[in-house]
């Protein structure tokens, strides 16, 4: 079972996990992805994220069939969140549960590697004195 | 020919504005419209990388655009 979300409001670890419980499951992987307070030693406030939402879905479910067909996972909840989020809220969760526990490390590694490659989100780290769209310039 | 551009991101703050009408000169493909915007905004050229999509799909710079079609700028993701 697929599960794909982008929301406004708070994730749940919890929810992501009840989602992909499964008794043939022998291990569950989930990644939390959190604000970190500084960017290169620079106080970050806050991150405001922004998403081509239709297209964004439509790419983490790409992501979350390929994790299903490499790795054979059972389940796959990726949540991401937009908006503007504080330090230490959640701007995504993925879990990925599967018969082995090896496969699912390798899969959940796989899919946020590649949700930053291709999934069309944007953040911008908001300092106390400016601000910057992560990752636009080389 | 006339076509319908949407940005987000970095790409909203160069064109300053998140939707536009824009006058397509010349040849109609992704690749040319690349290069009519990094011509008119030089911050195009700057970027780390610069797709488009039409349909909710990534598109090649030899896909040919339609009359009043919807482009939408994706400048470097940063999901996660």
């Amino acid at each position: 079972m697929i599960d794909i979300q982008i929301k406004e409001t708070a994730l749940s670890t919890q929810e992501c996990e009840q989602t992909v419980a499964d008794d043939a499951a022998g291990g569950t992987v989930i990644f939390i992805g959190t604000v970190r307070n500084q960017t290169k030693g620079k106080k970050v406030v806050r991150l405001d994220f922004e998403s081509f939402v239709p297209m964004a879905k439509k790419e983490m479910l790409k992501i979350a069939q390929e994790v299903e067909k490499r790795w054979g996972a059972l389940h796959v909840a990726i949540h991401h969140r937009v908006g503007s989020l504080d330090i230490g809220e959640l701007p995504v969760i993925i879990a990925v549960a599967t018969p082995h526990r090896k496969a699912a490390f390798e899969a959940c590694e796989y899919a946020i590697d590649t949700l930053k490659k291709t999934v069309p989100i944007w953040k911008k780290e908001v300092f106390e004195d400016g601000e910057v769209w992560v990752a636009a310039h080389p | 020919m006339k076509i319908k551009l949407v940005a987000y991101g970095i790409a909203k703050d160069i064109l300053q504005s998140n939707s536009l009408d824009y006058e397509l000169v010349g040849q109609k493909s992704i690749g040319e419209l690349k290069s009519q915007l990094s011509g008119e905004f030089a911050e195009f050229d700057k970027l780390q990388s610069l797709r488009f999509a039409v349909g909710e799909e990534y598109q090649s710079d030899d896909y040919l655009l339609n009359e009043n079609e919807e482009v939408v700028i994706i400048p470097p993701v940063s999901g996660g």
